[in-house]
């Protein structure tokens, strides 16, 4: 058959809504559907749906792919709005052809909150895709009128049989990424380096390690050349890397897929979260609701500033951007049009991309009201606890915001939400590095926080060290001080609270005793964070010590700074393998992943409370100042709330200088402590696998070195009671 | 290149000969051809995209299509696609569906 005899007209029963009724220039049309909004195919078209309050007329702009000037304007027809709502249907349009937005009519009178302009061609808040920036950092015609181009997408993608995970949340060992970061080093060996398809490659890596869960840094579109610095040094442009900017809600980043350029970028993405599906790994995005990337008056109208900027942004009486987030403007997340575009977004990615859970950032924002108050029961929160869409995906709250809200152990939860956990941050840093006062800090934080989640699950709690935002492990003990010259603000960017310690040299060292304490100690805030009750959540490169050189926020910095180097994987193999034994424990012993706070009484007649805490002498911890030695014992009978018999797990923390002897408690009868790990003894010594610990020679005690942190397992020695 | 597209059904195999360029303006044509193929009832649908020059987005929706439309059962192999049009492929997850064969 040639491509002439493929003309034959197919049997196509059309339905009825599929003839147009008006037409408009060359485009036969009919007034659309108001709901969903954004550009859907339906049978012979596209429908359109555009919300605007305050807009006093309303047109279609159609482009021809990456061409310069429209191809059509299309104004709704009065008749073609229902409320607020513009919606008509475009038949004989070509999808793989076609991109489109908005030019909105109305008064630019800020005062009034209105800032319309119909010089501009708007972008569709509710765009499935955005082109004209699908190459990362490739350098755009800044002259183009219309730069984040929305497009319609098919919803075609063969899922298979993917299913939710459904991990318990108390069971998820969470791995906080960047996309782009995590292949795009040279060293990575992937076919396409920087993009969801290259993280797709280094799978097998994320299983071997244990984790089960992958938390992306932000992957809805944004402008990485949005912003304006360059390096003092070198002078080269300094990147919008994170992308805490989001120009488009619904749009997955095209700069991010190597087939961005064929518009594949849903595809690309869908394929890597049914991949890390299939290998047990749920998919947590890092979602930013509280600002967009219009910032403030100053800031490029992008979209909702031009279709109603009243409606989307919190404004002050006189018709100013409030900014609590500190970039500019404040989404109005409780305005009731705003928390259904909120809803909308989160049920899309859950629906349409599989996510599992979402993580927002700066999320207190989304509790004030539209004139920025705190609202005691934030409509926002309680409607998506409670969605039957988003019914179990996990929700995890950055519990503060930029204008001093700091909601840390008080989120409005509806017994959904987690947090993250920036009070067990600090406690651990501190009582690592050597601080005193630290001791009862510490069993609180380990225990899961009960003084700030008391009532709750201990899930509740993401516990974590370091993050995206602030030094790596490795740099929080090389560095006492931050060194963020590179992003070009003098130093002054980026937290100075860091509670770090150098172990006795600013930056990279060749002393072997610097660097010994060094690799102990990160082996020590590693094993705190996977014994602790909570969550934990790892950053990407941890565990192979990867390094910023001090730079405690890299947001702007597309380069080795932020990069995964895969160099580290064998040069520092050794921590690598430390962490993924510490994971793996986890994952092995329940006792470390009730729902429940431990609350120090024997509920399961084991004779031992479910936790009990110790010093240098069993069953006397020592809470005083100068105290800097805890020992935590989980009893065994007590794991799932006693519906599951464990081993008992003793942990020990040694933050001083000198070693000290432990007096280890007294187990059962016919049970022993096993070495699982000890920080302090050379490798391979200081770990052991799970399972094949060997019992101490000394059954009572236990030499602890400085700066270190054992962990024991307490079991029988015959294998027929194990 | 002017596009070329030629179905043969053979013993329940459908071959679908490519030429040229599969992009916006002839991915219609494709659509039809898997089509026709569908209904022909055949087991193994076979695309030989040796003298394929250049797959645009519309083409790799045809493959989605091409999936879709032929049901779980029909295996469908690319035979002969050059490397840029392999690889796009592979990115976008495709050929986890789709049997990509060296020529």
């Amino acid at each position: 058959m040639s491509a002439g005899g493929a003309q034959e007209a197919l049997e196509v029963r059309e339905r009825v809504d599929a003839y147009p009724t008006h037409r408009i220039g060359a485009y036969p049309v009919r007034a659309g559907r108001p709901f969903p909004y954004g550009a859907v195919p339906v049978p012979g078209g596209v429908n359109f749906s555009v919300y605007s309050d305050r807009a006093t007329s309303m047109s279609l702009v159609l482009f021809d792919r990456g061409a310069e000037e429209p191809a059509a304007e299309l104004e709704f027809p009065a008749e073609f709005r229902i409320g607020s709502v513009y919606a008509m249907t475009v038949f004989g349009l070509d999808l793989e052809n076609l991109e489109y937005g908005f030019r909105a009519g109305g008064p630019f009178d800020p005062a009034s909150g209105d800032r319309f302009d119909d010089s501009k061609v708007l972008s569709d808040p509710y765009a499935r895709l955005i082109s004209g920036r699908d190459v990362w950092g490739a350098e755009p015609d800044w002259d183009n009128i219309y730069p984040y181009r929305a497009q319609a997408v098919n919803d075609d993608f063969d899922w298979g049989d993917d299913t939710p995970l459904r991990t318990a949340t108390e069971d998820l060992v969470i791995y906080e990424t960047h996309v782009r970061g995590f292949t795009r080093h040279p060293s990575s060996g992937v076919q396409a380096p920087g993009t969801y398809a290259g993280l797709r490659e280094k799978i097998p890596y994320l299983k071997e390690l244990g984790i089960n869960c992958v938390e992306l840094l932000p992957v809805f579109e944004f402008d990485e050349l949005d912003n304006p610095r360059s390096d003092p040094v070198t002078g080269e442009r300094l990147h919008n890397y994170w992308g805490y900017n989001t120009v488009s809600f619904f749009a997955p980043k095209a700069g991010y897929a190597a087939t961005g350029r064929f518009g594949m970028q849903a595809d690309e993405f869908k394929s890597l979260v049914r991949e890390l599906h299939r290998a047990g790994i749920e998919v947590i995005l890092d979602v930013v609701f509280n600002h967009t990337a219009e910032g403030n008056e100053q800031g490029p109208t992008i979209s909702f500033r031009g279709l109603d900027n009243a409606t989307y942004y919190m404004l002050t009486p006189q018709g100013e951007y409030y900014n609590f987030s500190g970039t500019g403007n404040t989404v109005n997340c409780n305005h009731p049009v705003v928390r259904d575009f909120v809803l909308g977004c989160l049920r899309y990615w859950v629906a349409e991309y599989h996510i599992d859970g979402f993580r927002f950032d700066l999320a207190a924002i989304l509790d004030r009201a539209p004139d920025g108050t705190p609202l005691p029961n934030p409509p926002l929160l309680e409607q998506l606890a409670h969605d039957p869409i988003l019914r179990h995906t996990k929700l995890i709250a950055e519990a503060w915001d930029a204008a001093g809200l700091y909601q840390v152990g008080h989120f409005p939860n509806y017994g959904r939400w987690s947090e993250w956990n920036g009070k067990f941050r600090d406690s651990v840093r501190k009582f690592v590095k050597g601080e005193p006062g630290l001791v009862g800090e510490l069993a609180t934080r380990m225990a899961g926080s009960p003084d700030l989640y008391q009532g709750r699950t201990t899930s509740a709690s993401v516990n974590f060290v370091t993050a995206h935002d602030g030094f790596t492990l490795n740099d929080l003990v090389s560095y006492n001080d931050k060194h963020n010259e590179a992003n070009g603000e003098g130093n002054n960017d980026g937290g100075n609270d860091n509670h770090s310690w150098n172990c006795g040299e600013e930056g990279p060292s060749a002393s072997p005793h610097v660097r010994d304490l060094r690799q102990r100690q990160m082996k020590n805030l590693l094993a705190i964070l996977l014994i602790s009750q909570g969550v934990p959540m790892i950053l990407a490169g941890d565990e192979v010590g990867r390094t910023q050189l001090g730079n405690n926020n890299t947001y702007c910095q597309d380069n080795e700074f932020s990069w995964f180097d895969w160099g580290l994987v064998e040069a520092n193999a050794e921590l690598l393998e430390f962490t993924r034994g510490l994971i793996a424990f986890r994952h092995a012993h329940p006792v470390l992943r009730g729902t429940e706070h431990p609350s120090g009484t024997d509920s399961a007649g084991s004779g031992f409370p479910d936790v009990s805490w110790h010093g240098v002498e069993a069953w006397r911890p020592d809470w005083a100042d100068h105290g800097r030695v805890l020992a935590m014992m989980r009893c065994g009978w007590h794991a799932k709330g006693g519906a599951v018999r464990d081993d008992s797990i003793y942990v020990a923390v040694n933050a001083h200088w000198e070693a000290h002897d432990l007096e280890l408690p007294r187990l059962s009868d016919g049970e022993v402590w096993h070495l699982f790990a000890d920080t302090g003894a050379p490798t391979p010594h200081g770990m052991h696998t799970v399972g094949g610990e060997p019992a101490l020679e000394h059954p009572g005690r236990y030499h602890l070195g400085p700066h270190s942190v054992v962990v024991l397992v307490g079991r029988s020695t015959r294998p027929s009671e194990r | 290149m002017s596009f070329d597209v030629r179905l043969r059904v053979n013993d329940r195999v459908a071959t679908i000969e490519l030429k040229g360029e599969l992009d916006a303006s002839t991915a219609a044509l494709f659509h039809q051809t898997v089509d026709k193929a569908s209904k022909a009832g055949s087991i193994e649908l076979v695309i030989k995209a040796e003298e394929l020059t250049y797959m645009a987005s519309a083409g790799l929706r045809s493959l989605v299509f091409a999936r879709q439309k032929m049901g779980d059962e029909v295996r469908i192999a690319i035979v002969g696609a050059s490397e840029p049009v392999a690889r796009t492929i592979r990115m976008a997850g495709f050929d986890h569906s789709i049997d990509l064969i060296d020529a």
